[in-house]
């Protein structure tokens, strides 16, 4: 009688136990594993690490040669001491995974196109595999594998990136299941071993996201809808208010040695919109398409960007990408000072650079000795290597160059097969790339990537280009070229002074770095560094013909024009991502400049007498607004108050009575912003909306150099009006249009800076749980302090180069990638609270007496 | 006593086969010892649910506290279990109890099925 219940039992048991053994969709979203994640002795609850967790390790391996020691301190910042170098990386490899495994291959994984085969087809609103077809169709992998060549070429670096691989696979290897990173066991998948491969991947995602940007697209399409005229005035080269990285003046060529523009660029690429001549009819249609200008929708969106007009009856809309492009303020602050400048009268040198803030952080701090140098710094985890910090002798730290080093050539193939391309006056062969994109859930997808002299294929029939223009466009970029910018950051490591920092430098090529240098010899230096391609003037603006080689780059620029400035009478060098010299330079420095934060840098250092790292820390936190300074006399002089009520008047009286720092208590940063953007809506929205497919934003120091310069600039005309709007009628149409926005802010208590900007950062899968969210700060673009809410600051570093060096640092975030460690977020609120840690540069014996160690790992050679 | 003696059998055995064998090997042990100390269907579902919920949720609560309660509310979020620690320990213990006692339920009626 009781076979039945017996096997209903049974049957119970077994469904159940299915049922959390899988994956379970929820939400668009699934769910881990949960009987194994739950299970106290398998899932989640092995990451949460006990508060007093010592870390202790002890291993053996046939790939060490001699012994290391690590001494964790109270930060958990690795104190590496290893009897040789290749044992150091060894070292460095497995702290890496120990602290960062899932982070490391994340990014990876990232960068080579792989994503869908841990998060699949679809994550919440993003298309994964259309991520995952971008990076593999620009080419990502092809160029690691290049300089991964190169790279293995050098004996040096190869053996460094071996002892690091093996590093990272000695961890994985004696890694528990229950052991995994907690991002793992979510998203249900295992760590692979680690490669070399992997490291270049990492390196070519740091390109990408350094000197990945361009507009080419939308440049070409800026270039059917505007006369030559126009877009020189929307999209200038060079600034009026520009202060280059080497200063204006030091003219270093004649103009007639620029290179020339090709006779055929003429006819086949400066074909520009011919010259003003109205089409009524045109007009009259495209006036009546013209979606009303919504004034709610745009206050309510602060950021609203007029370059996305809402319905155009175009035939093919344009492409929505599936990857943002980088974000362009990825750059960073640096300078340094000469000893006559500081009061100890030793240079001071500061980085720090600006890039997403993301949980786990970017960088991970470390000391490694050996017996060739002694360094300090931040690491990538993912590569060997110190790469911003300092040693005995000297500091170094790097700014992005923002040059463009990515351009497209349109490809005619001989037919869709793709097999022949016309280049020359002849049919070239092309070669394939097949690229396999493996989908979780099962299902694949094959790139057929068409290889051309210029590079790979990007958009072709089965990928269209974000004009959607049918056309074939081959990319060609710097990253793509072999090279070895890991060599750049061991020669660094060790270097004694000016000459082995320049030594240093050559190996560099992509992405170009400002890359600034002091000495305690009292040397100082800057150098904007890379492998740029000689352009002649807005060469790679738009894309290029590809059938003919004159299109092509004229060579690289020489690395000795890459100019050097060394102790300058001045006293110090700095960089902020501006042009690093001005227009005379012959070469095209085609690209996207901040200007402002420069200018407040530079106007701080020509004032600063008796520097100490107190004053350092201020002004590396400094929230002062120079663009505030130079934008708002504009404004003022052109919004007529008598025209506002006192309601009206209340936000422009803030404004007014600004102290110009964008401190997150002030209430005038908002409502600069929030004006700002909606002038910019009514100046280049009717110009931006002649088009349904994207164009070019132009800059902000554009507009208010135009606006300062010229009260009739022309695009201040609204073109759809019958009437000539005047700059007193936008500035207060756009003030006014800006007011609903700024009410709103203050209900909801969020006109304070702080809170509008409502920054934090972000775990890599955007898990909230996993990030510190709603950091209310300061700063933001065009500031020293450039923290634009999930965007800043992601390492500041202050080196006095004293004989015992006096260095301070901070990144958001913490040294423990495992969300369930304390260390995990541990300095975020002293970062955002403008506050820096006292570097410990101690020597083996020193730490191994040091009070409050967290840990201790010893690395031997099995014998 | 039966009940005490199946329910800590239970617990310790369900903890060293997971040392060895995924999460689910606890209701084999369940099963198992639901047929070694047989009892009524109803009493053997509670023995194998109160040895395996306590022992999975003793285990979440000794980890939480030594870890000072920074993981778990942040997983609770994400499974939509509230912020705070003590729902995901008990549904932690809930969820291993219940397989447990179902296992065991099953292990019982077998039991009684052989004696037969």
């Amino acid at each position: 009688m009781r076979v039945i219940p017996s096997i209903l039992g049974a049957a119970v048991t077994i469904g159940l136990i299915i049922l959390l053994n899988m994956q379970l969709p929820v939400a668009g979203s699934k769910t881990p594993r949960l009987g194994s994640f739950l299970c106290p002795q398998t899932g989640f609850w092995q990451n949460a690490e006990s508060a007093n967790t010592l870390y202790v390790v002890q291993l053996k391996s046939d790939k060490l040669k001699g012994k290391v020691e690590v001494y964790l301190d109270d930060r958990l910042v690795p104190h590496v001491y290893a009897d040789n170098e290749s044992d150091a990386y060894f070292a460095q490899g497995y702290l890496h995974a120990k602290f960062r495994l899932w982070q490391m291959e994340f990014q990876t994984y990232y960068a080579s196109g792989r994503l869908s085969e841990i998060l699949g087809p679809k994550s919440g609103e993003n298309d994964i595999v259309k991520v995952d077809q971008h990076f593999r169709r620009l080419g990502m992998v092809y160029a690691a594998e290049r300089s991964l060549t190169e790279m293995e070429n050098d004996k040096t670096t190869k053996e460094a990136l071996d002892a690091y691989t093996a590093g990272v696979n000695n961890y994985i290897d004696q890694l528990d299941a229950s052991e995994i990173p907690i991002e793992y066991k979510l998203l249900d998948y295992k760590p692979e071993h680690w490669t070399n491969l992997k490291t270049a991947l990492f390196v070519k995602y740091m390109a990408y996201d350094l000197a990945g940007r361009e507009e080419d697209f939308e440049r070409t399409n800026a270039r059917s809808v505007f006369t030559g005229t126009e877009y020189e005035k929307l999209y200038p080269y060079g600034q009026d208010l520009m202060q280059p990285i080497i200063p204006k003046n030091a003219v270093m060529y004649e103009p007639d040695e620029r290179l020339p523009v090709p006779a055929i660029a003429d006819s086949l690429y400066f074909t520009f919109k011919p010259g003003p001549v109205v089409d009524s009819t045109a007009m009259a249609l495209a006036d009546s398409t013209l979606p009303a200008v919504d004034s709610t929708k745009i206050a309510a969106t602060p950021a609203a960007k007029p370059t996305k007009p809402a319905a155009k009856p175009a035939k093919a809309g344009a492409v929505k990408p599936a990857v943002p492009k980088p974000d362009k303020d990825n750059g960073s602050n640096n300078w340094a000072l000469a000893g006559n400048r500081t009061q100890s009268g030793r240079p001071i040198l500061c980085n720090d650079p600006h890039l997403g803030l993301n949980l786990p952080a970017i960088w991970y701090e470390m000391q490694i000795s050996t017996p060739a140098y002694n360094a300090y710094g931040v690491s990538f985890p993912g590569a060997p290597y110190i790469v911003i910090g300092f040693n005995d002798s000297c500091a170094f730290g790097f700014t992005n160059a923002e040059r463009d080093v990515k351009d497209y050539y349109e490809i005619q193939f001989k037919d869709s097969t793709m097999r022949e391309y016309w280049y020359n006056n002849t049919w070239r062969s092309t070669s394939f790339r097949d690229e396999v994109i493996k989908i979780k859930g099962g299902g694949q997808r094959v790139e057929h990537i068409a290889m051309t002299i210029w590079g790979p294929v990007m958009y072709d029939a089965s990928y269209p280009d974000p004009l959607n223009s049918g056309k074939a466009y081959a990319c060609k970029w710097m990253a793509h070229e072999p090279s070895n910018e890991l060599k750049t950051f061991s020669l660094l490591d060790r270097a004694k002074g000016y000459i082995d920092y320049l030594d240093a430098l050559s190996y560099f090529k992509c992405p170009g770095q400002n890359m600034i240098f002091a000495a305690k010899s009292g040397d100082i230096a800057i150098r904007q560094q890379g492998m740029f391609p000689a352009k002649w003037r807005r060469q790679g603006d738009f894309v290029m013909p590809g059938t003919d080689s004159s299109f092509g780059w004229q060579g690289d620029v020489a690395i000795e024009e890459n100019l050097t400035m060394y102790n300058p009478g001045r006293g110090y060098v700095s960089s902020a991502n501006q042009y690093p010299y001005d227009t005379t330079y012959p070469y095209y420095q085609g690209g996207t400049f901040e200007l402002f934060r420069g200018l407040t840098i530079d106007r701080y250092l020509a004032g600063m007498e008796n520097a100490t790292v107190v004053d350092m820390q201020k002004m590396q936190t400094d929230n002062y607004n120079t663009f505030a300074e130079i934008a708002r006399p504009v404004l003022l002089k052109y919004l007529d108050e008598s025209m506002l009520n006192a309601d009206e008047r209340k936000y422009v009286d803030l404004f007014k009575n600004w102290n110009l720092r964008s401190d997150a208590q002030e209430k005038a940063p908002t409502v600069l912003q929030l004006w700002w953007d909606s002038l910019t809506v009514c100046i280049f929205r009717d110009e931006l909306s002649q088009s349904g497919k994207p164009l070019p934003m132009p800059e902000k120091a554009t507009l208010i150099e135009a606006l300062a310069r010229d009260p009739n600039y022309q695009f201040i005309d609204d073109i759809y009006t019958p009437e000539k709007e005047t700059i007193q009628q936008i500035v207060l149409k756009a003030y006014r249009m800006a007011i609903p926005a700024m009410r709103k802010q203050e209900q909801d208590d969020r006109l304070e800076w702080g809170a509008y900007k409502d920054g934090g950062v972000r775990h890599l899968l955007k898990q909230a749980a996993f990030s510190r969210l709603h950091i209310k700060s300061g700063g933001g673009e065009n500031i020293i302090n450039a923290n634009k809410g999930f965007h800043g600051p992601s390492w500041r570093m202050i080196v006095e180069l004293t004989d015992e060096i006096n260095a301070y640092g901070v990144y958001p975030g913490g040294q423990n990638g495992n969300p369930g460690s304390k260390y995990y977020d541990m300095f975020i609120d002293s970062w955002a609270a403008g506050r820096y840690y006292k570097i410990e540069i101690a020597s083996r014996l020193d730490m191994a007496k040091h009070k409050g160690l967290t840990g201790k790992l010893t690395f031997e050679k099995k014998s | 006593m039966k009940f005490v003696v199946a329910a800590v059998l239970t617990a310790l055995l369900g903890f060293t086969i997971v040392l060895f064998m995924p999460w689910w090997s606890v209701a084999v042990t369940s099963l198992i010892v639901a047929i070694a100390v047989s009892q009524k269907p109803l009493l053997a579902f509670l023995a194998g649910f109160t040895g395996i919920f306590l022992l999975w949720g003793t285990h979440a609560f000794i980890i939480d506290s030594l870890n000072k309660h920074i993981l778990a509310p942040k997983v609770a979020d994400i499974l939509h279990m509230g912020s705070s620690s003590m729902p995901i320990i008990l549904v932690t213990g809930f969820m291993g109890g219940l397989v447990a006692g179902c296992a065991a339920i099953t292990g019982s009626f077998s039991a009684n099925l052989t004696r037969k």
